[in-house]
């Protein structure tokens, strides 16, 4: 007997073969359940859903209403904050303490024992976080009228499709936390960087000067950069260096979090 | 490569730091087969399993399933797969995990059909979260069957069940291997191996110490037992070449011995009122204990 040598050109048995569609649909089931599942955590759906809306209502109607009507710029800052708020936890927590403890608690090494379509695990993910972005999206697009601004369609569109997209850099730092870290830790480093992320690029207040000179270090930054020309405020940097910051620091983040999850579960 | 083979593990070595967890091992699961892999905590059964699964990456020697590489998704869309310590989704209701683990098969049974053969039907609507530890097994089973597969992985897969749904596992997997799966089983319970296993592999201390069917295994154990109604003494008996014991018990006199056929007509010689004589073979527990206390060192 030898086990070396494998017919190379062999053919597939008929039981090992997927027609497009049925992989298709592994797909796309995946990431409904995953997506099903999250929308049933209260603890997850309720203040990554509701928490943006609310904020940027008590923000901007209740407490800073009377100056917004002067200022709109200021009114569109804080739009800006609470829109990107909501489109950063789900990739964050949704990828950082899920994958963690999936890791930890057999799912994962189950799904990689089963036929599941290689990076259908990630994609569900993935597709969960945008899903996400886009119901926050939604939400404060609705609510924008509320706080006395006004947009053009234009900049909806382009203020709705920098905020879906812009949950693609967080599921990817909530990934690298997610494989690096054990299900008890994962939230606290989550909640660390998230934390960290917003207050230190400048998302809820203007910052002092010698903060704002180290601000772009963060990915919160540029997001908030392109957000803001996509909605007619000032912004600083030129949106192409945002966007590859942003798109570097994706792709690297992913290709470290999926060779090692592939290598070491 | 042997065509025969649905799943092969070939002078396989695998250590972590310093601990020697297999230590080349060749093991063969055969088509249309029930191969009970056994062995003590720590013999390797999990690591050559976790190999066959494409888990973990063999540090020499090779892994195939299916002639292929475990990795490839092609060889795992022909097995179904059932862990021990594993938590799903506490959120999705059973239907929903079968479904979805249904998705990832070329042709699977539809849910409703798996929870059929599994009497899972009546969970179906109930959130995973909420179910005993022995249902979850249950709904595992189902989800392990969904995709047809050729050969079923099951680690322990009746821990946990109450004697009802074992007995019914234990019919599911009858049938199953009737119409032509393979299985290979790990488990603890050494009936269960020995009320269905084809073929039994004792693993211990990283490789195959003994293989072959049940009754193989527990030819291996040349001792015997016997029990009879008799009015000869313990003292007399344990006394006899080929004895290695003998005690009483309600009256009947239980003697192990080597040689169960010398003892036997010594015993009806010095007896003539011997009656209710039962001889038994070695169950295939002692003779598990027998090959792997040989190999504790």
């Amino acid at each position: 007997m030898s086990a070396i040598s494998v017919p190379v050109s062999s053919e597939l048995p008929a039981g090992a073969v997927m027609s497009p569609s049925r992989l298709l649909n592994a797909y796309l089931t995946e990431a409904k359940y995953e997506t099903v599942r999250m929308l049933r955590t209260p603890a997850f759906a309720i203040p990554f859903l509701g928490l943006p809306a609310l904020l940027y209502l008590l923000f901007a109607v209740v407490i800073f209403g009377a100056a917004i009507r002067n200022d709109p710029q200021a009114g569109l800052f804080i739009f800006a904050a609470f829109a990107l708020f909501g489109v950063m936890g789900p990739g964050m927590f949704g990828f950082g303490t899920l994958v963690a403890s999936e890791r930890e608690h057999g799912l994962l090494t189950l799904k990689r024992a089963l036929p599941m379509p290689p990076s259908a695990y990630l994609i569900a993910k993935l597709l969960m976080a945008v899903m996400f972005g886009v119901i926050v999206t939604a939400t404060m697009l609705a609510v924008l009228p509320l706080g006395h601004l006004k947009l053009t369609v234009g900049q909806l569109l382009a203020a709705a499709a920098v905020s879906i997209l812009g949950a693609l850099p967080f599921c990817a730092i909530g990934l690298f936390i997610g494989v690096l870290t054990t299900s008890r830790s994962a939230p606290a480093f989550v909640n660390i960087i998230y934390q960290v992320m917003m207050h230190l690029s400048g998302l809820f207040y203007p910052l002092p000067k010698f903060l704002r000179t180290i601000a772009p270090v963060w990915p919160t930054y540029h997001l908030q950069q392109i957000f803001f020309r996509a909605i007619g405020v000032s912004s600083q940097g030129s949106a192409f260096t945002h966007i590859g910051v942003l798109l570097v620091l994706t792709v690297v983040l992913t290709l470290i979090a999926v060779r090692r999850l592939a290598v070491k579960g | 490569m042997n065509n025969n083979f649905l799943a092969e593990l070939s002078g396989v070595s695998k250590r972590f730091e310093k601990t020697v967890a297999l230590d080349k091992l060749d093991l063969q699961v055969r088509s249309g087969e029930l191969f009970a892999v056994l062995g003590p905590n720590g013999a390797g059964k999990t690591t050559a399993i976790s190999l066959l699964l494409g888990l973990q990456q063999p540090d020499s020697g090779t892994a195939l399933l299916f002639g292929k590489s475990p990795h490839l998704v092609e060889a795992r869309r022909q097995i179904g797969v059932m862990m021990q310590e594993v938590s799903l989704a506490p959120e999705l209701r059973v239907r929903e995990q079968i479904d979805l683990v249904a998705s990832y098969y070329p042709s699977p049974l539809t849910p409703a059909a798996a929870m059929e053969l599994t009497n899972t039907t009546s969970l179906a609507d109930r959130p995973y979260g909420k179910l005993s530890g022995g249902q979850k097994r249950q709904v595992q089973f189902a989800m392990a069957i969904v995709g047809r597969p050729k050969l079923l992985f099951l680690d322990e897969p009746t821990v946990g069940l109450d004697v009802q749904a074992r007995e019914l596992m234990w019919v599911t997997l009858r049938k199953l291997v009737n119409n032509g799966a393979s299985i290979v089983l790990t488990t603890h319970y050494l009936e269960e191996a020995e009320a269905l296993a084809d073929r039994v592999a004792v693993l211990a201390k990283g490789h195959v110490v003994a293989s072959g069917t049940v009754n193989d295994l527990r030819a291996l154990v040349v001792r015997k037992h016997i029990n009879c109604s008799t009015t000869l003494t313990v003292q007399e008996v344990a006394a006899w070449p080929g004895v290695e014991s003998a005690k009483t018990d309600r009256q009947r006199l239980f003697i192990t011995v080597s040689n169960a056929e010398s003892v036997l007509r010594r015993l009806l010689a010095a007896d003539q009122d011997l009656c209710e004589v039962e001889v038994h073979s070695a169950g295939l527990a002692e003779a598990f204990v027998e090959l792997t206390q040989e190999n504790k060192s």
